[in-house]
């Protein structure tokens, strides 16, 4: 899959050096306009034109439906419920490696590679894992969790050894368009310009709230409670001068957010929905990060057969915001995931 | 080079009259048609026979024909000029290029339901034109681009000269140019769109007849070229290419559409003894469309999939439209025809032109059932299938 990025520009150019027959695709995703993502024509327009010096074939591919159905119309849902979704991950079970990978086995493709910057490693007992991509800064095994091993044994990812600056100079060296272009990070359906607040106020209804502090004291208020998540600290309109304070506890039926001192965010146990081992059951201890570039933490994982699961905490951390992935792992393997509650 | 072209819809190889006829002009260092000197004469001159032949081809006056930069242009003159002309708004049906849609929607018009091969629904057009602000154009396209469909543009005037006297009727004839006679198919019409890349002439080059009479204002002002309704120094090349392409198609009509009607027979045959469910769209009967087209339908297939598959097979195909990122969009034409979604999902459009050949349809289908199979799931074979 070629964004018109530099990372995946590089994967295919690897890809090609290698000898694999490979055949270059964009997704048209979204329908609107984007600044940031991977479906604006210019950055199709990089995507074929990186695939015509590599001397390979490009496709753009429309997954637009799939994508309202499966990314944009349930985060509408989740910020609506209350919870903090993230829709590359949802992107990446539902579109990159499921809708793609069924269409390249159509096609008679024995693989899909993207440019993710994480890794694809074979332990000796034959499974698969995500390993972290080499370059730390970059890396991003966290949104490739929900990858289970069928999909493992058809996943590419050519740039995972590499730094991103030894990616950048690789497309120099090979004369690609996209060597300089700048990193996108942010939700690619949403445009800078419109922000998300707009974008989610022209779908679901936006509720005014009351900020309180734990004891109760009205301190402040926000335009949209579906706009606010666990552990914010920015953007509540409090008063500054004081030690930060954060939303501890937002209630969608009063329109209320709690706000706290860090030490109110803390627990013992986050409780995971969804749960699924990369390969099967780690019983011992693994770390568990909880954010694309959060740090992780140790914990144990307790499953239960519905995949539900409770990370018990070695040291209390702050609690998760609902809807938000839980990703753990052994060493540099993501051994398994799943989204809290 | 793929071993079969079946676009001939989207864009049709240059003939070699067409060639034969630019070349000369392309090397000849001629003037501007609006200098004063021998050179821009003889530019001139050229444009002016240029001009002949298209009006001739479409039984128009030289002085009805503007040249446009193609039938994007001349929809778009057609429709913004009647309406700026006229204060009035458009209409037109669903199921027309985007072209007329575009302009008609930025105009303040409104599109009209059409029956399940395309064509204009007449009562609907005749409550519209009775209802609401008074229609300054009626659009009709005489050929639908994506399936294939005749339309009768005379009964739409006829139908428009009784409920609204004073509307112009302006007809696409782009799908239509390569295969029957414009002349008498677009009389009945006041303005009509043509585009030389379709009959075998250049891209960037078209025309819209205007007939003497009707209002127009300009969209590009400037020099005043065109008599004053589309500014620009003419393109000159194209305009030569187009009369000769044009005069070539109306020349070999008849043998072309009559060759290319057996093709297609072969090729519709041949689709429903491969893939028994295939759904074929537009009127069987060849007077009610085109020779060219064949719009073939095949459930539980993503067209994008199946032309990918027919293009790695070497087989150039489409699933109907595009945008300009590459990627299929859902099909206007086959929703306002009221086709299935997921039968439009699996939509591909195999088009024959005036060089296609028995060949060319031989290697349709010797690939077209395998990829249909393969796209609804079937295991690929293993010698086609990527490392």
């Amino acid at each position: 899959m070629m964004s018109g990025g530099v990372d995946s520009s590089v994967a295919a150019a690897l890809l090609v050096d290698e000898g694999h027959e490979v055949v270059g695709a964009t997704l048209k995703l979204w329908g609107g306009e984007s600044d940031s993502g991977c479906c604006s024509i210019s950055d199709v327009d990089d995507a074929r034109r990186v695939a015509d010096h590599l001397g390979i074939d490009h496709h753009t591919f429309n997954f637009g439906d799939a994508f309202t159905e499966h990314v944009v119309a349930p985060y509408a849902a989740d910020h609506a419920a209350g919870r903090t979704p993230n829709p590359c991950i949802e992107c990446n079970r539902h579109i990159k490696f499921a809708a793609v990978d069924e269409r390249a086995r159509r096609l008679g493709f024995d693989a899909v590679a993207t440019g993710h910057h994480a890794r694809v490693v074979q332990l000796p007992d034959g499974t698969r894992r995500i390993a972290r991509g080499a370059d730390a800064d970059k890396d991003q095994s966290y949104v490739l969790h929900v990858l289970d091993q069928d999909r493992l044994s058809r996943t590419l990812l050519p740039i995972g050894g590499l730094h991103k600056d030894q990616v950048r100079a690789h497309a120099a060296a090979a004369g690609l368009r996209t060597a300089s272009k700048p990193d996108s990070q942010d939700v690619c359906f949403i445009t800078k310009a419109q922000g998300r607040g707009s974008f989610l106020g022209d779908r679901i209804p936006l509720t005014p709230a009351r900020v309180v502090d734990v004891a109760g004291t009205a301190v402040g208020h926000v335009a949209a409670v579906e706009l606010v998540t666990l552990g914010q600290r920015k953007g509540l309109g409090l008063p500054g001068g004081t030690d930060p304070r954060y939303v501890v506890g937002i209630d969608r039926a009063t329109a209320t957010v709690t706000v706290g001192g860090p030490e109110d965010l803390l627990v013992a146990e986050q409780l995971v929905a969804g749960w699924a081992w990369s390969a099967g059951p780690e019983s011992g201890d693994v770390a568990v990060q909880v954010s694309a570039h959060g740090r992780p933490k140790a914990a144990r994982v307790v499953t239960d057969r519905d995949g539900g699961a409770v990370v018990r905490w070695a040291e209390p951390q702050r609690r998760v915001a609902a809807g938000q992935s839980v990703v753990a792992y052994v060493d540099d393997l993501v051994v398994g995931g799943g989204t809290a509650t | 080079m793929p071993d079969a072209y079946l676009d001939h819809a989207a864009t049709t190889p240059l003939r070699p009259e067409a060639i034969a006829a630019m070349e000369p002009v392309l090397a000849g260092s001629l003037g501007n048609p609006s200098g004063a000197h021998r050179l821009a004469r003889e530019a001139r001159r050229l444009l002016d026979d240029a001009r002949d032949a298209v009006a001739d081809a479409v039984g128009a006056r030289s002085g009805e024909v503007i040249f446009t930069s193609g039938g994007t242009e001349a929809d778009n003159l057609a429709i913004a000029g009647i309406t700026q002309a006229t204060g009035r708004r458009p209409l037109c049906s669903g199921a027309e290029h985007h072209a007329v849609l575009g302009p008609v929607r930025a105009a303040g018009g409104s599109t009209v339901a059409t029956d399940h091969h395309g064509r204009i629904d007449l009562a609907a057009l005749e409550r519209e034109l009775g209802a609401g602000p008074p229609i300054g154009l009626v659009s009709a396209m005489l050929a639908n681009n994506e399936v294939g469909t005749g339309q009768s543009v005379a009964g739409v005037a006829e139908l428009v000269r009784r409920c609204s006297p004073d509307t112009f009727v302006h007809t696409d004839a782009v799908a239509a140019a390569p295969w029957i006679d414009l002349a008498s198919h677009t009389a009945a019409a006041h303005l009509v769109t043509l585009s030389a890349h379709k009959v075998g002439g250049p891209p960037g080059i078209g025309a819209l007849v205007v007939r003497d009479g009707t209002p127009l204002a300009p969209l590009l002002r400037g020099g005043g070229q065109e008599r004053e309704r589309r500014a620009g120094t003419p393109n000159l090349v194209g305009a030569v290419g187009f009369a000769a392409a044009l005069a070539a198609t109306v020349r070999d009509r008849a043998a072309t559409a009559a060759r290319v009607e057996a093709l297609r027979a072969r090729l519709v045959a041949g689709i429903g003894e491969q893939v028994s469910d295939a759904v074929v769209l537009g009127p069987p009967e060849p007077d009610r469309r085109m020779p060219g087209t064949v719009l073939a339908c095949f459930a539980g297939v993503d067209r994008e999939e199946l032309v990918l598959l027919l293009d790695r097979a070497g087989v150039a195909a489409s699933w109907g439209s595009s945008c300009s990122s590459g990627a299929s969009e859902p099909s206007h034409v086959l929703a306002a025809m009221g086709v299935a979604p997921e039968l439009a999902a699996g939509a591909l459009r195999l088009s024959l032109g005036w060089c296609s050949t028995d060949a060319d349809v031989d290697a349709v289908l010797a690939v077209l059932p395998d990829a249909v199979a393969r796209a609804r799931g079937a295991t690929a074979p293993a010698e086609v299938s990527a490392r």
